[in-house]
């Protein structure tokens, strides 16, 4: 079931509440790959929700609660994504045309001409009816047509997300195709699968944004669900292409977003004067983080600025979840370590439970397997002694 | 990850130690390993950054390419790296000893034995993370194809002579680790994280410096306060204490520390060309010299604290005793290297980029085929993995309570003795299951003959279990003395396989079939990657 659509009433109490949040004068951060991947990994955390959905800046909060996150780019990488980028769009697109028609849409004509539309604008509002312009005139236009980073608005949680594609391809029939370039190598035919995936989901959100876009246009275009991954070949720095089929995240993706925990209903249970400004006092700031409940598992840790404060908090809080989602799968209804052990050694728990049964059993046979390998290595050290 | 594992991670939450995760040590070490800490730069596949290498843990070998983007650079940094790993590899090259193997003869295509040369030793490689192996492999991927100026006068950056050799040996030990319990090139995270149980997740075990604040935390702190300091805590330059493991730097020191020098370098390096004069062109030497050693530091500075804790992690492992089947896997390791070896002298081209189909599937089915192995000479080796086995129902030890001598039917009555389990265990017993126990290292088998309860059942308090067994009892009429158990004795009894079977024979390469692609044809020289000159790398 989609979303109800807000009201446009609703829609600006949202805004001025969720910049109530942020902080005064503490501009929105855009929903960013890190973002979404951190959405993927977690959709059942409130806290991440919320503060990705208010656009707070998630980084500069951490370093002020005390626990800063490890993200970083180093400006290497940077700059060679950047060339590489450069490189690939070169000509006005034409070596990426090429790509994008051999790859995906061979029976199309060979692109002629390349047109790429300026899609400058101000604010991110702006450039958002600038691209959806320019998306309109290149299907009614016919042909080949680039669009070099344009920006897509998508309603996560009830609240605008705005995106930046690599690049966004009009095939001459009218389909519109996603580009996603990155500047790790694809080796002998293969890239990392890891990053491959976070590309897919990545250009997954970028679909369901531009279908949006594509159902307010009558006909609709379609948006194709096989984007085209550019990645250095080999050592060189030589672009080269597949096409990715990204059905599978394009669903996982869409109902993801669908069931969200609405932002609204989780602002609404905050207390009145919460505010994330990341120049408020850290024990103000941290009753603030916690008054939204964190769902934390280490996967956060690689998705998430503020993983690190979470995980302290889990961690003080005995969790067991802090030790991966697998452990706490395996351990029924005991959720904290001091439950687990006390079940474990006998002080508690229920022994018809399957799971304190089970644990009791792990713990004996893990004491007598310690003591087994004790008692065989004194006696090879008593054997060592006295031969 | 079993629940006994589970367990030993909270009872490391609630100690503030490490516990142990298995109680010998499952994988062989070498008495001089050959250590690589490698360093790449952000961003560029296959280019390095630095290592630290060697053989002797107070001497390790430095090496830095001061511009990573320098193809001559890059070049000079792998020769300097062939000129360490090769001799310690060609050093076990030499040392053989007799063995046999079974071969197909290719007139008769009768299975024979012959002699052939096995190597005494293998050399071995450790590297501080997973990170660390993939990183080998692209190393070696990045210069097996490489042409020398000897091989191809014209070709313009011809690569230095041994590099190409170090790729392919690279690209063997890669390979190589990807087979279940070799051990010819190791990750330390994996090593330490298979013996011990932390508090933190294995997500977060892939950080050396937190997995070992874990096992063995500084006097005074708890795993957890040196865990988390090793992974956050930074100096006032905002530089971390314990630098990653890499390959991969942190972003903090490239933008911070190594983009300045590395531009100062470029900035040395441009004012020596336009040096005018001999005079001028020696103190911008001197310069050069100076950025240089300032990389060098830098390098050194980041690479130094993984160094120390490899071998930190070394020393901890060689407390453990070797589990009993760990020879057998590192001959298989031997096996694996003498047959590289003798490719390489017999001059065979480099490893294709991919696998033809047949080389495909027999690389997959004998990873399949050492999993099995592994696991089941872990268990048999360690009663803590035993113990995780057992919780499975995938193994039962008990006493003996009762041994009934029987004899099978036909002309020739072979001894079938009934023997009486009783055990705490709930295994998993079909009718008529096999299992096996390890008679003085080989595995006896045994057929489950049914529960010997008042009931006929089991309860949830364990089983009493009735087993014929079948095999390893000579060929007498009466069994063999100590191959049948006695009563009072405690067995332990697996009801997977000890030894795994090969599976079914692949065709040979030119026999493959339509459906899998065809022959492969002729074998082609793999062209080597193109160097282009506006690239980047």
């Amino acid at each position: 079931m989609p979303p109800p659509r807000t009201t446009p009433q609703r829609a600006k109490a949202l805004r001025h509440r969720l910049a109530e949040l942020r902080g005064p004068d503490v501009p929105a951060k855009a929903l960013d790959a890190r973002a979404l991947a951190a959405l993927a990994a977690n959709p059942g955390c409130s806290r991440r929700a919320l503060l990705d959905g208010a656009g707070v800046n998630k980084a500069a909060l951490a370093s002020a609660l005390g626990a800063p996150s490890a993200f970083g780019q180093s400006q290497f990488a940077l700059t060679r994504g950047n060339a590489f980028e450069v490189r690939v769009k070169a000509d006005g697109g034409a070596e990426l045309l090429r790509l994008v028609r051999e790859k995906l849409d061979p029976g199309a004509e060979p692109p002629e001409r390349t047109y790429a539309p300026d899609l400058t604008a101000s604010g991110p509002e702006g450039r958002t009816a600038r691209t959806a312009l320019a998306l309109r005139e290149a299907v009614e236009a016919g042909g080949w047509t680039l669009l070099d980073h344009p920006m897509l608005a998508l309603d996560v949680a009830g609240s605008p997300a705005f995106l930046e594609p690599d690049a966004v391809v009009v095939h001459p029939d009218g389909s519109w195709t996603v580009v996603e370039i990155k500047s790790f190598p694809m080796l002998d035919g293969s890239a990392d699968p890891a990053k491959v995936g976070a590309a897919a989901r990545q250009a997954a959100v970028y679909v369901l944004a531009l279908e949006e876009v594509a159902a307010r246009l009558d006909p609709a275009p379609e948006v194709r669900h096989r984007v085209l991954l550019v990645c250095p070949k080999d050592f060189s720095n030589l672009p080269a292409a597949s096409a990715v089929d990204i059905r599978k995240q394009r669903a996982v993706t869409a109902r993801q977003l669908a069931r969200l925990t609405r932002i609204e209903e989780i602002a609404a249970g905050l207390p009145e004067g919460t505010c994330f400004s990341p120049e408020l006092p850290a024990e103000q700031l941290t009753a603030a983080v916690e008054a939204v409940p964190a769902t934390y598992a280490p996967e956060c840790l690689a998705a998430c600025e503020l993983a690190f404060h979470c995980r302290d908090r889990s961690r003080t809080a005995g969790a067991v979840t802090s030790l991966g989602r697998a452990v706490r799968a395996e351990l029924g209804g005991l959720t904290t370590v001091e439950d687990v052990l006390a079940a474990a050694r006998g002080e508690s728990g229920d022994p018809d439970d399957p799971a304190v049964a089970a644990l009791r059993r792990a713990a004996a046979l893990r004491a007598e397997a310690l003591a087994e390998a004790a008692e065989s290595r004194s006696g090879e050290l008593r054997g060592a002694a006295c031969p | 990850m079993s629940l006994i594992t589970s367990l030993a991670r909270l009872e490391a939450v609630a100690t503030g130690r490490a516990q142990p995760a298995a109680t010998v040590r499952h994988r062989h070490l070498s008495q001089r390993p050959l250590v690589l800490v490698p360093l790449t730069t952000a961003g560029e596949a296959g280019a390095p950054l630095g290592a630290l290498v060697g053989t002797d843990r107070d001497a390790p070998r430095l090496l830095v390419v001061p511009q990573p983007r320098d193809r001559d650079l890059r070049f000079a940094f792998l020769a300097d790296l062939a000129d360490i790993v090769l001799p310690y590899i060609e050093g076990y090259a030499e040392a053989v000893e007799a063995a046999e193997r079974t071969e197909t003869d290719p007139e008769t295509g009768k299975r024979v034995k012959v002699e052939v040369e096995l190597c005494a030793d293998a050399p071995q490689l450790i590297v501080p993370s997973r990170a660390g192996i993939e990183f080998v492999r692209l190393l070696g991927r990045s210069m097996r194809f490489r042409r020398t100026a000897e091989q191809e006068p014209d070709t313009p950056y011809p690569a230095p002579p041994r590099v190409p050799l170090l790729g392919r040996w690279l690209t063997h030990y890669g390979e190589r680790a990807r087979v279940p319990g070799s051990a010819l090139l190791l990750a330390a995270t994996e090593l330490l994280s298979r013996h011990w149980a932390t508090g933190q997740s294995g997500l977060e075990d892939q950080h050396l410096g937190a997995l070992l604040a874990w096992i063995d935390p500084p006097e005074g702190s708890s795993g957890a306060a040196a865990a988390r300091e090793a992974e956050l805590a930074r100096d006032g330059d905002g530089q971390l204490l314990c630098p990653p493991a890499g390959p991969a730097t942190d972003p903090a020191f490239d933008n911070k520390l190594l983009a300045p020098a590395i531009e100062r370098y470029d900035r040395a390096r441009t004012a020596l060309a336009a040096a005018e004069d001999g005079l001028e062109a020696d103190s911008r030497l001197g310069a050069l010299t100076r950025a240089e050693e300032e990389i060098r530091g830098l390098v050194a500075r980041v690479t130094l604290p993984t160094w120390d804790r490899v071998w930190r992690g070394l020393d901890l492992l060689r407390e453990l005793p070797e589990g009993s089947r760990v020879e057998e896997r590192w001959t298989r390791d031997r096996w694996s290297f003498t047959g590289h070896r003798d490719r390489v002298l017999a001059g065979e081209p480099p490893q294709p980029r991919r696998d033809d189909a047949v080389t495909a599937a027999n690389k997959l089915a004998a990873r399949e085929r050492e999993q099995a192995r592994l696991e089941a000479q872990e268990a048999l080796d360690d009663p803590l993995v035993m113990a995780g086995r057992r919780l499975a129902g995938e193994a039962f030890a008990g006493e003996v309570t009762d041994v009934t001598m029987a004899y099978s039917e036909g002309k020739r009555p072979s001894p079938r003795p009934l023997v009486t389990v009783r055990t705490d265990d709930r295994p998993h017993l079909a009718e008529r299951a096999k299992v096996y126990r390890s008679l003085g290292g080989r595995p006896q088998a045994a057929e489950f003959v049914g529960y010997a309860d008042e009931d006929g059942e089991r309860d949830a308090d364990g089983a009493v279990v009735v087993l014929r067994i079948v095999d390893k009892m000579g060929r007498g009429k009466e069994p063999e003395e100590g191959s049948v158990p006695v009563k009072g004795d405690r067995v332990c009894f697996t009801l997977f396989e000890h030894e795994q079977r090969g599976g079914a024979k692949l065709p040979d390469p030119e026999d493959t079939p339509w459906t899998h692609g065809g022959p492969p044809g002729e074998p082609v020289t793999e062209a080597a990657d193109p160097l282009t000159e506006e690239d980047v790398l």
